[in-house]
């Protein structure tokens, strides 16, 4: 366990144990420990195929592990699927941020939790409600979508802050996020860095898979290197430097401890 | 100037009026009142209280049917099967009733057979993966045909014990001499709004529409809903044909044969889109409309009936090409 600046302990958010898993006679991810503290953001990098997608789907619920244990807050963490992760307090961020484009944006933070009013089965959509809150979470994340609009509409960034808002309606302690910064505009790459920086503000740990060195070394604090299926870097970002990491997905540098 | 929060989640991305304009529903309630102004000028039989007896209630049938059809268009799938489940539940109904059942058990049997029609046409493709395209088509054979098999393909014209109660919940005018099925369809019509509108089930229809893959992400019952939006669609094919053998006195097999040509028509005109995602319960309504105001019009105008399939294949075209107008210009 890390020590923070006064020299305290701090709790593991989610602590994994020696966890492998192969599809067949595929290893996809061998005997991987890591662990994460809230607050914290992680860079997870790798080529494609090392690794990190899997590892990431079996902290998200879709796969089982084949071997090692999950723990989070020191309790042991065994998910069958992927509500069950969120139940937990593991939110996702996808890749293609599953929105609806013909919904609003208040709509689509609060997909599949919808609000209502009213009693038993006469139950009806409490629009204001959704409205109010999602607008002040967008407030919240400095973002400049508003509640009522489309999604079609709206911009990379503005998606992406969307996307992101669906992770704060529970009490998120770790959010994934699946190449956030992948497919969108330098402006608005910015605006999703100073995202990720608010939920580390507020204890949420964060796991940043992502392909762009830039944006990585500007906002984690720490980065996991992975390749063909094995940790072989997991340092402070302070202590490593873009040229070092390049060399560690490549394989040019084996592995650093 | 400042602006607050609540201004914010106040913000609308348009006006009433600006956002009234860009709906097709709109263009298609202006097209019919312009026919019906243009009819009662030009012709004499138009504007008589028969005329306009006829033509609200023949709206009715497409119009009812075009309501569960929404459901299903705005999930993005398709109910082919919709004009022989008419069929095969006016069917049930009169063979019941014909056996000397009362209503109640004729209305029951009724829809219990057009609930489960739906739910295999809903479970084939929600949990088997099949194309609702395919499931539905495949329906409107087997339908029809048990349609034929349990009336040894007769006409039933005696409805038992009950006879007069089925004429009178079908031809009747119980309410300011409107016609019952009129009434039936606005209560649904308001029934589907508020479905659509103010339910969690209706919001996830729309996400489903919208995108499936994201709707079962976040956790939305995609395959229970999709289930239930079948069932939806041939229960209001089941009270369509109730009702239309209560009007009509008799069923034959043909009933309903080439409807669900008319009632996806009718959900296009008013506005849903074939894709998936768009769709309002006013819109098939109007959309039924708009049909049959220009069957009638071509009839009272004395135009040959052959051309009626050109003018409303025309109107669907128009309609979804202001649909696409619109389109290119937000892309521009």
């Amino acid at each position: 366990m890390q020590q923070d600046m006064g020299g305290n302990r701090l709790v593991a958010v989610l602590e994994l144990t020696n966890i492998s898993k192969h599809f067949g006679a595929i290893q996809a991810v061998n005997d991987v420990s890591l662990s994460i503290e809230p607050g914290q953001v992680v860079g997870l990098m790798g080529d494609n195929g090392a690794g990190k997608s899997t590892l990431v789907k079996m902290i998200a619920g879709n796969f089982h592990p084949s071997h090692g244990t999950m723990r989070m807050d020191d309790k042991e963490l065994i998910l069958n699927k992927p509500a069950e992760a969120r139940q937990h307090g593991i939110e996702i961020v996808h890749q293609d941020l599953a929105l609806c484009n013909n919904l609003t944006a208040a709509a689509n933070v609060y997909l599949g939790r919808e609000l209502r009013r009213g009693v038993g089965p006469f139950r009806i959509l409490d629009y204001a409600a959704m409205y109010k809150r999602a607008g002040q979470l967008f407030a919240e994340l400095k973002s400049e979508t508003r509640p009522r609009d489309l999604v079609k509409q709206m911009s990379g960034g503005q998606r992406q802050a969307v996307a992101i808002a669906r992770t704060m309606l529970s009490q998120a302690k770790i959010v994934l996020m699946d190449e956030p910064t992948a497919a969108i505009s330098v402006r608005q790459v910015a605006e999703v860095l100073n995202l990720i920086r608010h939920l580390r503000d507020q204890g949420i740990a964060v796991v940043l898979i992502s392909h762009r060195m830039p944006d990585v070394f500007d906002v984690a604090d720490r980065v996991i290197v992975m390749r063909r299926g094995r940790k072989v870097a997991d340092k402070a970002i302070a202590s490593s430097s873009p040229e070092e990491v390049t060399g560690l997905i490549t394989g040019a540098i084996e592995q650093v401890s | 100037m400042a602006v607050t929060l609540d201004q914010t989640i106040a913000q609308k991305q348009h006006t009433f009026l600006s956002r009234l304009f860009s709906t097709q529903t709109f263009w298609v309630v202006i097209a019919v009142i312009l026919a019906c102004i243009f009819l009662s000028f030009a012709t004499d039989a138009f504007a008589t209280s028969k005329n306009l007896y006829n033509i609200t209630r023949n709206i009715t049938f497409v119009a009812i049917v075009a309501l569960g059809m929404t459901f299903v268009i705005i999930t993005g799938g398709i109910d082919l099967s919709v004009g022989s489940v008419l069929c095969l539940s006016s069917m049930v109904l009169a063979v019941t009733m014909h056996a000397g059942y009362s209503i109640e058990i004729g209305i029951l049997a009724s829809i219990a057979t057009a609930l489960a029609i739906g739910a295999f046409n809903g479970i084939l493709t929600a949990y088997l993966g099949f194309p609702p395209f395919v499931v539905t088509l495949g329906m409107l054979s087997i339908a029809r045909s048990l349609a034929m098999v349990a009336s040894n393909n007769t006409v039933v014209f005696q409805f038992g014990p009950d006879h007069d109660k089925l004429l009178a919940l079908g031809g009747g005018a119980w309410v300011f001499g409107i016609a019952n099925p009129v009434l039936y369809m606005i209560l649904l019509a308001l029934i589907t709004g508020f479905i659509l509108r103010w339910t969690k089930f209706g919001r996830h229809i729309f996400a489903i529409g919208g995108n499936e893959h994201a709707a079962t992400l976040t956790g939305v019952p995609v395959k229970q809903i999709k289930v239930a939006v079948y069932m939806i669609s041939a229960l209001s094919a089941g009270i369509a044909g109730i009702i239309q053998t209560g009007w009509l006195g008799a069923v034959t097999t043909n009933l309903g044969t080439g409807m669900e040509l008319q009632v996806i028509a009718a959900t296009v005109i008013g506005g849903a889109n074939l894709a998936g995602g768009v769709g309002t319960a006013f819109g098939a309504i109007v959309g039924a409309a708009l049909i049959e105001v220009i069957r009638n019009s071509l009839g009272l105008l004395g135009i040959n009936a052959f051309w009626q399939g050109t003018f409303i294949g025309g109107a669907i075209l128009l309609a979804v090409l202001f649909d696409r107008i619109r389109n290119f210009r937000r892309n521009d």
